[in-house]
């Protein structure tokens, strides 16, 4: 049994335009110790996946069905004290904006032992020693002394160092990072991306690593979920994903990453934005940016297959599953894409032809 | 600054007025008596002194102030009649923050549909004038101490409720309030220790404020002859019990004395308590205009 299961979430937003269907019907599951990455633009359903597990949705928004099993057991089902429990215990989140995610009225120290000592009934004093050695464990200089400063005395990366102190409080299984380093410059992120790294090594934690940033899921998780208006678009391992991308969406994703030494003046971009939610397109909803896109993607809306078998592959369990019609057979036209693959690994060092013909 | 001294003293002065004995078990707890005569005593029947009503202020015998229509000494009146002011003033604004707080807190925090009806609650306070409400409470309830207390604080609240609901829908916007209940804080730990502390510094700038208007609500209940006792040395009370000086008759006396004095006490205290007021507000910064009321604002 995995330690987190989702299986059918669906998330809706009752807002005055109508019903945002933010999270839709999405299923995945995240084993012990293992880092899962959920990539895609803003509005994909993200963080309201992320606050869902949590069961932090608030009003106007509503978990309509599905369940998430943690350590098999229903987090939809269970009372109001028992989800408190969990909360920041065994399931603990890390914030994308450390300076808005640290209260500016308490110490960090304080902020860090408070979670201690409601959790785990340890005293003032012990509580002191864990939340010091936290911030040691975090990487931060003299922590005695940072202890009882207040979050505006530390800068961005130092208090994204709290923040994941927090989160670690309590020893937690499951570890949310939803965004954690947007926030932060380059050179911070990597400290940051490795940090969590090895803290989720040392403290045996699963992570579900939310970003948008194609280049961290790389550097940190073993499987990774794309996301497209709330619905999954991809299920892959990373080298999968990297490797032989399957769906339009990853494709247009990885092109617009930059490179350094291409040759071209602009950057590729996929064209379009994110579509209203509340009026989604009919069929697929990427058809509208989609460059492959036929009659039957404006008609038909595909759901996760396999894309060797086009069996379904839209259960908790399926480790690799694609949303396109391609994989069903019912495109004319095919996938016309190459995957280029630089930079001198042993396995690719050709370009290879990818799609179908 | 000036504000805070001239509070300081009064309050001071007021405290060591007379002794204070609890007198249950007969123990002074405040032995130190800077005014000079009983407040309530007609010092015509005072052998030490042969002092007559309405006697003009004079330094000897000790009477800077005068004294009144039953030869009372207006100096002790005066210091012993902040007893009530003063305490009534901080005890209503310290009570009615501490309401409007914790009901506007779960206003705002809860929002939807509680929030609507708390809400809705207090426009229905707000339709009444705060001294109104204090007016029908005292005629309801009688005259004294603590109907007086109840009739300010009853619905003093309201103002407060609505400031810092107000606040609260912003500062719950926070991510570490939503950080606080992912750590798994309760509901009540998440209002009252993360969100509160931040949304506080108006009220404090409010209450500092107000408690020079329910000063000024409890004299004018007592003008209206109907906050204290007649003979009670209170200074809104004195200012009713002597208003007949105010227009003597053809050839009379003006005895200005017996009311300028308590109402110098009233405005000194008032604007000192503005001018602390003021000065938190300009030290929390907190931007606040100060056009919410205090109920039974005069």
């Amino acid at each position: 049994m995995a330690l987190l299961e989702v299986e059918d979430l669906t998330v809706n937003f009752y807002t005055e335009e109508g019903v945002v269907t933010a999270v839709d019907d999405l299923s995945y599951r995240v084993e012990r110790g293992e880092k899962f990455g959920i990539v895609g633009e803003s509005g994909a359903g993200k963080s309201v996946t992320a606050l869902s597990l949590m069961r932090l949705i608030e009003n106007p928004g509503r978990i309509e069905s599905g369940e998430i099993r943690f350590r098999g057991e229903d987090i939809l089902e269970m009372s109001e004290a028992e989800v408190r429990s969990v909360r920041g215990n065994d399931m603990a989140m890390i914030f994308q904006d450390a300076q808005s995610a640290l209260n500016p009225v308490y110490t960090v120290g304080e902020q860090i032992a408070e979670a201690i000592r409601h959790h785990l009934d340890y005293g003032d004093a012990a509580a002191r020693e864990r939340a010091i050695q936290l911030l040691d464990d975090v990487g931060i200089p003299e922590p005695e002394v940072r202890y009882s400063e207040y979050p505006h005395q530390f800068s961005g990366g130092m208090q994204q160092r709290v923040v994941i102190a927090m989160a670690l409080s309590c020893d937690p299984e499951f570890l949310i990072a939803d965004e954690p380093t947007t926030a932060l410059d380059v050179t911070i992120e990597a400290k940051i991306l490795d940090l969590i790294e090895d803290l989720a090594e040392e403290y045996d934690t699963a992570v579900q690593l939310i970003t948008h940033d194609l280049g961290v899921i790389a550097e940190l998780c073993d499987r990774v979920m794309v996301m497209y208006a709330g619905k999954p678009v991809e299920k892959a391992s990373v080298e999968e994903l990297y490797y032989d991308p399957k769906h339009p969406y990853t494709v247009g994703l990885m092109g617009s990453i930059p490179r350094v030494g291409e040759e071209s003046d602009r950057l590729q971009t996929i064209p379009g934005t994110m579509p209203d939610l509340v009026e989604l397109p009919s069929g697929c909803s990427f058809h509208p940016r989609c460059p492959y896109a036929e009659e039957a993607c404006t008609r038909t809306e595909p759901g996760l297959v396999d894309p060797e078998t086009a069996r379904a592959a839209d259960g908790v369990g399926a480790d690799r599953g694609v949303a396109c019609l391609e994989y069903t057979g019912d495109l004319e036209g095919g996938l016309d894409y190459e995957v280029d693959i630089r930079g001198g690994d042993p396995r690719a060092d050709a370009g290879r032809g990818e799609g179908d013909d | 600054m000036l504000g805070l001294v001239v509070v300081g003293a009064m309050v001071l002065a007021t405290v060591f007025a007379r002794p204070i004995t609890i007198q249950e078990i007969g123990v002074t707890v405040q032995p130190f008596s800077v005014a000079p005569y009983p407040p309530g005593d007609s010092l015509l029947f005072d052998t030490s002194t042969n002092v007559e009503d309405y006697a003009p202020p004079s330094l000897d015998p000790f009477h800077p102030m005068g004294t009144d229509g039953t030869a009372r000494d207006v100096f002790s009146r005066v210091l012993y009649g902040g007893r009530f002011s003063i305490s009534i003033g901080f005890i209503v604004v310290f009570a009615t923050a501490t309401i409007g707080v914790v009901y506007g807190s779960i206003s705002g925090y809860y929002g939807g549909w509680v929030d609507e009806i708390m809400m809705r609650f207090l426009d229905v306070i707000f339709a009444f004038p705060g001294l109104v409400l204090a007016l029908v409470i005292v005629a309801m309830l009688g005259k004294g101490y603590f109907q007086l207390l109840l009739a300010f604080t009853v619905f003093g609240w309201a103002g407060y409720a609505r400031l810092i609901r107000g606040e609260i829908l912003s500062i719950k916007q926070n991510e570490y309030v939503l950080a606080a209940r992912a750590l798994g804080a309760r509901d009540r730990s998440v209002i009252f220790r993360h969100i509160v502390p931040n949304a506080i510094a108006p009220v404090i700038v409010q209450a500092s404020l107000s408690v020079g208007t329910v000063v000024i609500g409890v004299a004018a209940l007592g003008f209206l002859g109907l906050g204290f006792e007649t003979t009670a040395s209170e200074w809104g009370t004195m200012l009713n019990a002597e208003q007949g000086t105010l227009s003597p008759g053809p050839g009379g006396d003006i005895y200005w004395w017996v009311t300028v004095f308590p109402g110098l006490a009233i405005f000194l205290f008032v604007m000192s308590m503005n001018l602390i007021g003021d000065g938190i507000n300009d030290a929390l910064d907190a931007q606040e205009d100060t056009t919410v009321t205090q109920g039974g604002g005069g």
